[in-house]
Parts: C-alpha cells; structure tokens; sequence
C-alpha cells in the first residue's frame, strides 16, 4: 500500500503500519463505555432522532396502507400477469435478504478469520441482517394471496390431511430463511448479554435498570461465564458462516431449478452469495457514515473500517461481473437457440435499459474507483458508491426476474412488466420499516458491542509475568 | 439452593487484567477451589489461572446439531414416502437428494439453539439475584473497567480475616465482604 498517499501526520494513522488505526488513539475501557452507554442512556433524545424517525415512520405507513388494501383486494393490485408472474415481491425479497447477508458475513465470517476491525460494526450490521430479513420475510408472506393461511407452509399435522412437498426449492426457502431469522436473532441476543450488564449497572432511571436487568438476564462477568460464552460466540458463528451461504445459494435455487433461459444456470448459488455480500456491504457503509457523524462515533468506526469493507465490496464485485461475464459466454456457448435469444433481448430488448443501469451501478462505477485508497478512505465519495451499489443490485434482481420472464418461447405469449403504485408504496414502504427499526434500535440498545472493543485496547494486554507458572 | 446467609466471600478489586491473573493463579496454587474472576470482557489467562480449561457448550451443540439432521431427514422421508407420497415429474418418494437441504437447515438450527441456550443453562442464567451484586464497588466496574478475584465462603480454607490479609497481600485497590 503506497503510504504517501495520505498524509503522515493524521493521528488517526497507525506509524507501525501506515494503515488507518481500527480504534482512534487514547480510548480506555472508561471511555469506550461512556460514549457507547451514554447515547443510549441519556435522558435527552437528539432532536434529528426525532426528525428521522417521523420521516420513517411516515414512509412506513405507506407499507401498512398498501398491505391494507392487497389484502382486501388480493394480488390483482400488484402488475403481476402472465407471463412475468414474479415481480416486485421476488425483486424485492431477494434484494433484502442478500443486504442481511453483510451483517452475518461480520459478525461471523470475519470473527472465524480473527478481523478484529470488525468488532466495531458487527454488531449494528447484525441489527442491519434481522430488519433485513424482516423487510425480506414479508415478500413471500404477502405474495401467497392469502397470508392467513401461511402457517401451511410448516410440516404439521392438520385434519386435511396432506403434507408439504419437501422437493420443491419454495419450501427449502421457508427452511433456510426462518433457521436464518432465528439464528441471527439468537446470536444478535446472545451478542448483546454483556453489554446489557453494563447497561444494567450505568442506568441512572428505575424503569432503565429493570429494562436492561431483565435482559441482561443477571449477567455478572465471571470468567467461566465469559469462557462458555465465548466457546458458544464461535461456534454460533461456526453455524452461521454455512448458513449464510446457504440461504442464498437455496434461493437461487427457486430459479436455477426452473427450466428457464436465464434462470437454469449453475452459477446462481456463487454468484448470488458474492452479489448479496457486495449490496449488504453497501448497505452497511449507507448506514454506518450517517450514523458514525451524527453520533460522533469517528473514534470507533475509522476509516480503516470504510477502507476495508471498501475492499470487500471490490472483491465481491468481481466474483459478480464474472456471474455477469459467465451467463453472456453460457449464452453463446450453448448454441441454444433460446438462451441466445434470451441474452440478446436482456441486453437490447425493450427493457434492456435495466441492464445496462445494472452494468453501471454495479459494474462500471465501483469497480473502476475502489481500487483506489484515497477514493476508499473519502467518507463522501463512499456513501455515493454505496448508493450506487445498492441501486445497481435492486436492478441486478430486476434483471434476472423481468427480463427472463417476459418474453416467453412463444410470441404469441410475449408480454411485459409494469410495477403499479402498490408495487412501489410497498417497495419504498419496507425502505422505511428499515430505517425506522434501526433508529429504534440505536437509540434502545448499545449498538457498538462494548466488551469487544474494550479486549481490542492496550489496556488489555496481560503482561507475560502475570501468566508466567511459578518458578519460571 | 436454600437461602443462605453470612458472608458469601471477600471481593479484590484489581485496575488491570495483569494484576487480576496474577493474584488468581497465587490463590489457585495456594489451594483455593472455590474462587471466581470477574471482568468486564473475556479473559482467557484468567480461566485458565483458575483451572477452567474446557467446557461443555460444543458436546451440547453437537448433540443438538446431529437431532436436528435426524429429526428433519426422518419427518421428510416419512412425509414423502409414507404419508403423503406424490409423484413429481416421475421421480421417486424417496428423492434424498432434496431432502438434503431442509435437513441442513435444521441441523443449524438446533446446533445453533443449543449452543446458546446450552450455554445459558451452564451459566445458570438468567440469574437476576446474586450476592456480588450488594459489593458496593461490583456494579461500577466489573462490567466497566475494573477486575475482580472473589474468594469464596464456601471454599474451607476460608477464614474471614486471614483471607483479608491474605487477598491485601496482592495489593488490590480494595478487598470487601460480601454478604448474601
């Protein structure tokens, strides 16, 4: 890495290394914990919480209106026909699923490596997964017509009598998303026990001490406590790292099974693994440079954590312009008359626009730029870039759902996709159900896990003597 | 357990982990058993100066893990071949292949659950009592920044002033009782 790129002198720059540190210089256990407790403890809320919430929660209520009326009147509202019968709701499902996946990629993939850098934002990107997946979860819910009924989608016995069809890729679906809802939330939960203790003891308010006492379930710090719950952290992430891979790989199968040009392809399960992990990182960095301003949190979230997730997202770009590269060759190199035609028609037919947004987005802005570290280290330039990416993989789901779809083998079947005003107030509905879940959440819970940080300072060191057996 | 009353054991505060290990691997080799170390975040040095070196949450995960695959694969297989067998697109009832996948799901899904409320139960948590609790300096540091021995009442070489003298013999910031 070419030091000179940046200025020597920045205090926030490691000398050792020349890198960015991962924690600001002069941070101790007592700082570390009064800036991460007093933004959830303190008694005055900052008034801009106040403001973006109201904005949120007023998007949000778009969500519930058009859920209203869907379900008065059905999915007729929604621009779904014959032949692209998948629309906003699959575009969309996938979308969120894949941005929860960055969150589960920190917490656990990079705990497995030893990153500790990632200490910092783990936990506010696991936050991220669970609304993720609850914005995601809602799709497939309310796209089966009648949501009441959706209990029978579970293997139970009932008087009718009959079972679900366990070969079909829809149903690994309902396994492989609510194994990840639990488990994120579990692990999320499991995260936060410690830091609800230190809650617990820093409350000055009755109602706060009993809020993060119940949770905190009595956690007092004993060693053998911290021993068993390490061993359970690691395993847990253990458990998680084949599980994110998993839920997506299961759901690119919902296409790679149909026998579709543009869908039956075996690349599906990599390259949407690496897509989801490249929009979660994005979605990461949209949320954590507003959040690490407002908050005053430039100490904690450096921009070593921005310059790395840069680096992730660069990566993970590749592995999806080589999808992209992939699927056009396979086109030509099947010398199938459809999967030719297929290929064309996404790329040049009426809808081919989207592509070429897609090629943008994804493609030609980021992966030009993030090679460059002072592009990756500019807090601006980063949460344009991660805009551009979550914008270039909506249109990616986009793609891969309209335009394999609406130009069916025959002609005469040949037909297109328009999203009406429902589609959209749903869409933008669950943008704002995000967004206010996560102000919830970092105004309610510690959204830096506190006893992470605090193993990452110098003050944590063991000098060799205190370990040292006695007549050594 | 019965409600206890009495001293609970002497509490050593200590300003950094270095002082914290040292003490706790003295008082071990001293032939303290009944001995705990509280910290504001995991220290391994300090588990293994007291003689914590394993522990059962991976046993549990792993049980909990291999019922999940067994559960799942069974219901799909009994499912699909005995209660509600259908023919799709000609294949046989018992396709393993597909059922694969459900089958790891709940593999996950169990090890993970066990794993956490394995090591829950281990911990004995929730606990929302505990006599540590009513040291006046516990509260303000063990889940901040400072890191205690506990020497406990239960242990029998246990002697409320010799243990005093003997945990001051460290040089801590201060040794407390702690009463249940």
């Amino acid at each position: 890495m070419a030091t000179s790129e940046v200025k020597t002198n920045n205090p926030g720059i490691d000398p050792a290394t020349g890198e960015y540190r991962v924690i600001g210089p002069g941070q101790t256990f007592k700082s570390v914990t009064e800036k991460i407790t007093r933004i959830v403890l303190t008694p005055h809320t900052p008034l801009g919480w106040f403001a973006f919430f109201g904005v949120a929660g007023a998007v949000a209520t778009l969500l519930l209106t058009a859920v209203c009326w869907l379900f008065l009147v059905g999915v007729g509202i929604w621009g779904l026909s014959q032949p692209v019968a998948w629309g906003f709701a699959i575009i969309n499902f996938v979308w969120w699923i894949g941005i929860g996946h960055a969150g589960t990629l920190i917490s656990a993939i990079l705990l497995l490596f030893k990153q500790g850098w990632r200490n910092s934002i783990n936990r506010f990107a696991e936050a991220m997964t669970i609304f993720a997946v609850v914005c995601a979860g809602m799709f497939p819910l309310i796209h089966v017509g009648r949501p009441w009924l959706g209990y029978w989608l579970l293997p139970y016995p009932n008087t009718m009598d009959v079972w679900p069809q366990f070969r079909s890729p829809l149903l690994w679906d309902v396994f492989a998303v609510s194994t990840y809802a639990t488990i994120s939330v579990v692990f999320w939960y499991i995260g936060m026990v410690p830091d609800f203790g230190t809650m617990r003891d820093r409350a000055e308010s009755k109602i706060a001490q009993y809020f993060y006492g119940l949770l905190s379930m009595g956690w007092r710090g004993s060693v053998r406590h911290w021993m068993r719950y390490e061993t359970a952290s690691l395993l847990l992430a253990g458990l998680a790292t084949p599980l994110v891979l998993s839920v997506h790989t299961v759901i690119s199968f919902d296409f790679a099974v149909a026998v579709l040009p543009g869908w039956h392809t075996t690349i599906f399960p990599p390259y949407f693994v690496a897509g989801a992990i490249y929009s979660g990182f994005a979605m990461v960095l949209t949320l954590a440079i507003p959040l690490r301003k407002f908050y005053h949190l430039e100490g904690l979230v450096t921009e070593r954590h921005i310059d790395n997730m840069g680096k992730v997202m660069l990566a993970t770009g590749f592995i999806v312009a080589y999808g992209y590269g992939m699927e056009v060759f396979m086109a030509w190199y099947s010398a199938s008359h459809w999967e030719a035609f297929m290929m064309w028609n996404r790329m040049f037919g009426p809808m081919g626009w989207s592509y070429w947004v897609l090629v943008t987005c994804n493609l030609a802005i980021p992966l030009t730029t993030l090679w460059s570290r002072k592009l990756r280290t500019s807090i601006p330039f980063m949460f344009f870039i991660s805009i551009v990416v979550n914008t270039g993989m909506w249109f990616e789901r986009f793609v891969i759902v309209v335009t394999s779809l609406y130009r069916d083998f025959l002609p005469s079947s040949w037909g297109t996709y328009r999203a009406t005003k429902w589609d959209y107030m749903i869409y933008v509905g669950t943008l704002g159900l995000f967004t206010a879940l996560f102000l919830l959440f970092v105004r309610f819970l510690p959204m830096i896990p506190m006893s992470e940080i605090r193993m990452m300072l110098p003050g944590a060191k063991i000098t060799p003597k205190a370990t040292a057996k006695a007549g050594d | 357990m019965p409600a206890r009353e009495g001293t609970y054991g002497l509490l050593a505060e200590f300003d950094t982990p270095s002082d914290l290990v040292r003490a706790a691997r003295q008082a071990r080799q001293d032939g303290w058993r009944r001995l705990d170390c509280y910290t504001p975040y995991p220290v391994e040095e300090a588990a293994e100066a007291i003689g914590f070196h394993r522990n059962k949450v991976p046993l549990l995960t792993l049980i909990g893990g291999l019922m999940g695959l067994a559960a799942m694969f069974s219901l799909e297989t009994w499912v699909s071949v005995l209660a509600y067998p259908l023919n799709i697109g000609g294949r046989p009832t018992y396709s393993w292949p597909a059922f694969i996948v459900p089958a790891y799901e709940w593999t996950i899904l169990f090890a993970g659950l066990s794993a956490a409320f394995g090591m829950l139960a281990l911990n004995r948590l929730p606990t929302l009592y505990h006599p540590l609790f009513n040291a006046p300096n516990f509260r303000n540091g063990a889940t901040t920044d400072k890191f205690f021995l506990c020497l406990e009442a239960l242990d029998p070489k246990f002697d409320l002033v010799e243990t005093k003298n003997y945990l001051t013999s460290f040089q801590p910031v201060s040794v407390v009782e702690v009463e249940y």
